[in-house]
């Protein structure tokens, strides 16, 4: 296992170093800080969004589940909408990136707290109707936000704009700050619970009979991940499958159910994905299609066929 | 069931008569008799856009109602499960190929692939264990989100991603005299699964009722299967993507009435049609000047009435 | 008469049934009865047209299954299936009437009406015809569903395990319908059963199914021997012989 977390490694500094150099135009002292933060953020993004699949998948007892896929990100663009349209975009403006990001994201943590702890408890009763009732509720969310967007006046809409869709081409640096050391106090807390997560795999009863305390970890695991989510949809915007694609090859490559194994190696696939897709995609093929949308393929095409292969009559 | 009737088509006159009057320029009652130019703007633009709203959520409501007898689960319609996003590819295709090609030929296209993607999503339905209906709308709505992403993904590389954007939100803003009477053609389709609405409901019972009873299953389940894409094709390539309005009304009807098309049809049409047109008229209103489209503010509505059956009916819905 | 000859059936490669050949008689009731997997389902779907024929002819009457018109076929031959697990939001009445669609495709007369009403009466629903299926419990939705088979009104009637989800007292109403409809009426019936004692009190001829093939065929009285326990069911049990109908002691 460890050899393969060194390669991994390996890859993702090659990936980084190709994103740092190819086509780059300039000098040095240009190129490296402007193409370094949009690096950085990347890697961050790709920490955050597998961090939270895991926790998600883990707390939610199944593999066909990510935070996008039950809607996590939808609901931090529409809060962030709902902040600008009830008040004003003029108040909006004068406060800062950060205080804002502080604000929507304590504010998303609660709602997906309320929202998803029942819906999550009902998970074993009946997954798919979980499932169904996440992804009705990511539409809902959506619906909402395009209509609380359409009640703003244009020139409020453009401080939400860049939250609605998936864009890692062009990355909010401003809030880069903030969103790592969010990122490092999330990612640590998920590491530290390694361990408990590790016995819950084993199923609900058996977690509670070796005296992990369900309700408090799953809390704590939702937690997390609605923070992990509006870090990563703060900086991207929402990235629908990309969780899903990562952690579903981060466990075919890494087939071990630890998690102090998983986190990482997912961790890097994710990173490697981000950065390496975005420079062989728009660097070499000169590909006009955004990175978001491919992934969204692949990973709906991935979950279509987790979801069937489950079932099979 | 007479007085329902009557109840429907009532309301929907209502909803026709506000919906004539309500826009961007004032237009009272009195004008008609004092204004040409009143005429003139209900015949251009308000009376084609009613008519759409109509036609587009009646035919609608009713090509889910069919749908969900084909697949016998309730939660599915095509908007959401395919056919819609295949009948939008196919337009795409067109657009790309040949981008001088007749409205004609883009409708027929798109057909052609709503009933491709549809047939696609039929046969995996097929290999669904019946112990897990919910499994059904959950694939349908994972299944045309892929084929929406594939859409996406096209429009990217042929730059007509603000093409798509029409298609894939429905809209009536820009229905006008001479931009929408290809939707009669929806209108004459869900007119004629009227007259097999016995087939189909038998169709709902299973393929061995359907067979005992002397019915060709695969038959049925073709013509359905192809009312559903022309009526979807239709739509998208005249109003775009309107969803939900497929999946909550033949639900509530059902709920209501039961499931005897025969008799429940009409006021699955006259439903269908009466909340696409409420809520057109809603998007209208609620930030005169400007509108929502009727996908955003069906979205909104849809979504909560979608989970409100999801609750109300623990599991054999 | 119901003639079956030469029938094999595979499904996906493994033979289901093998070169059956058989004749139940008209105006009876004859039992298909034999172990799990034995392929009782198979060839009542198969005599019924809901599977495709691949080897062998069966011929219901004079209507040869697959070739002769499936319109044609209803009116002679019916099939109650094991009950669906989503019911339809009908009432008693539309569910039965639908039963008559093979002979008015969609515009019922009087006749047509009529011969609903009757099956309403004969199955004791006249009074539940207005509820809804879904609200009706196991055994009225059961009895529903055969009315609904009964109005299609023909000769040869298939029932799939009819008894799966009825009582005790379900159970012995419906078979006693269906010897009245055998006695009285002259309907040919064919019935998969689970429990042979129901096979042998009820039926004429007894049809044990082992393997895909017939174990062996005739009168209750004659068939259901410890001989027939041991070698199609694979276990010992006593028979007992009540006015001249034999019982086995389960």
């Amino acid at each position: 296992m460890r050899s393969r977390l060194i390669w991994l490694a390996v890859i993702l500094c090659l990936c980084c170093i190709g994103y740092m150099t190819i086509g780059a135009r300039g000098p040095l002292s240009f190129v490296i800080p402007f193409r370094g933060t949009k690096l950085a953020a990347l890697i961050l993004v790709g920490f955050a969004i597998s961090t939270s699949t895991v926790l998600f998948q883990t707390v939610s007892q199944n593999r066909i589940l990510t935070p996008s896929i039950m809607g996590f990100d939808a609901l931090y663009v529409m809060i962030l909408t709902g902040a600008v349209f009830f008040l004003g975009g003029m108040a909006f403006v004068g406060l800062s990136d950060q205080i804002i990001f502080a604000v929507t994201a304590s504010a998303m943590t609660l709602a997906a707290l309320a929202l998803f702890s029942t819906l999550l408890r009902s998970a074993h009763s009946n997954l798919m109707r979980m499932i169904l009732t996440g992804i009705v509720l990511g539409a809902l969310f959506r619906s909402l936000t395009d209509f609380m967007q359409r009640m703003i006046d244009p020139n409020e809409f453009s401080v939400i704009q860049g939250a609605s869709y998936a864009r890692f081409a062009q990355i909010e640096t401003d809030l880069l700050m903030i969103a790592t050391v969010v990122c490092c106090v999330g990612v640590g807390l998920a590491w530290r619970m390694r361990f408990a997560l590790d016995v819950m795999t084993l199923g609900r009863e058996a977690a509670v009979s070796l005296g992990v305390d369900l309700r408090r970890t799953q809390m704590k695991a939702l937690v997390l991940t609605a923070v992990l989510v509006a870090v990563s949809t703060a900086l991207v915007g929402p990235v629908a499958f990309l969780g899903l694609l990562v952690v579903s090859l981060a466990r075919l490559v890494t087939p071990i159910e630890k998690h102090g194994v998983l986190f990482v190696s997912a961790g890097l696939i994710s990173a490697i994905t981000l950065i390496g897709g975005q420079t062989i995609l728009e660097r070499l093929f000169k590909l006009s299609t955004p990175l978001s949308v491919v992934i969204d393929l692949l990973g709906g095409a991935l979950f279509l066929i987790l979801l069937l292969k489950g079932h099979r009559r | 069931m007479t007085r329902w009737y009557w109840a429907g088509g009532f309301a929907l006159a209502f909803l026709s008569f506000i919906s004539i009057f309500v826009g961007v320029i004032d237009l009272s009652f009195g004008d008609l008799w004092r204004d040409p130019e009143a005429l003139r703007l209900i015949g251009i633009s308000r009376f084609p856009r009613t008519i759409a709203a109509v036609i587009a959520g009646g035919t609608l409501a009713v090509a889910g109602c069919v749908m969900q007898m084909l697949v016998r689960n309730r939660f599915v319609e095509p908007m959401t499960a395919g056919t819609g996003q295949g009948a939008a590819l196919g337009i795409l295709v067109v657009t790309i190929l040949t981008p001088q090609a007749s409205i004609f030929l883009k409708m027929s296209l798109a057909s052609v692939t709503a009933l491709v993607t549809s047939l696609g999503f039929l046969a995996i339905v097929r290999r669904l264990p019946p112990t897990q209906p919910l499994l059904v709308p959950l694939i349908g709505l994972v299944y045309g989100g892929l084929i929406g992403a594939a859409v996406v993904f096209v429009a990217y590389q042929a730059d007509l991603l603000q093409f798509i954007s029409v298609w894939l939100n429905g809209e009536f803003s820009g229905v006008l005299r001479g931009r929408y009477e290809l939707l009669w053609l929806a209108a004459a389709g869900a007119a004629l699964t009227y007259f097999a609405a016995d087939q189909f409901a038998i169709v709902g019972m299973g393929q061995a009722v359907t067979t005992s009873l002397g019915l060709n299953y695969k038959q049925v389940v073709l013509v359905g299967l192809i009312a559903i894409s022309l009526i979807s094709a239709l739509t998208v390539v005249t109003v775009g993507i309107i969803p939900f309005v497929g999946l909550v009304v033949p639900n509530i009807i059902s709920r209501l009435f039961g499931d005897n098309l025969r008799r429940t049809l009409p006021l699955v049409a006259m439903m269908g049609a009466s909340l696409t047109l409420g809520s057109d008229i809603a998007g209208r209103l609620i930030r005169f000047p400007f509108e929502v489209p009727v996908g955003t503010v069906l979205g909104v509505v849809g979504a909560a009435i979608f989970l409100w059956l999801l609750y109300r009916t623990p599991r054999y819905a | 008469m119901i003639s079956i000859r030469n029938l094999s059936h595979q499904i996906g490669g493994a033979p289901i049934l093998t070169d059956i050949s058989l004749d139940l008689p008209r105006g009876k009731i004859s039992a298909l009865i034999g172990p799990n997997g034995a392929g009782k389902s198979t060839l009542l779907s198969l005599i019924a047209r809901l599977e495709k024929l691949q080897g062998g002819s069966v011929i219901v009457g004079n209507l040869t299954v697959g070739s002769c018109s499936n319109r044609e076929l209803a009116k002679h031959l019916s099939i109650l299936p094991q009950m669906p697990d989503q019911v339809p939001r009908l009432c008693v009445r539309d569910l039965v009437s639908f039963g008559r669609y093979p002979y008015h495709q969609g515009r019922p007369t009087a006749d047509d009406e009529a011969a609903v009403e009757h099956a309403l009466a004969v199955f004791g629903l006249t009074g539940l015809a207005k509820r809804s299926v879904d609200e009706l419990s196991g055994g009225q939705r059961q009895r529903a569903q055969i009315a609904m088979t009964f109005a299609q009104d023909t000769e040869y009637m298939l029932l799939d395990e009819p008894l799966n989800n009825l009582d005790i007292a379900g159970a012995r109403s419906l078979m006693a319908l269906l010897r009245d409809l055998a006695d009285n009426h002259g309907k040919t019936i064919v019935i998969v059963l689970h429990d042979i004692n129901y096979a042998s009190r009820y039926a004429d001829w007894l049809v044990a199914m082992h393997d895909g093939q017939i174990a062996v065929e005739g009168a209750p009285a004659q068939t259901v021997t410890s001989d027939l326990l041991r070698d199609v069911f694979q276990t010992d049990a006593d028979i007992q012989h009540i006015d001249g109908l034999p019982i086995v002691m389960v």
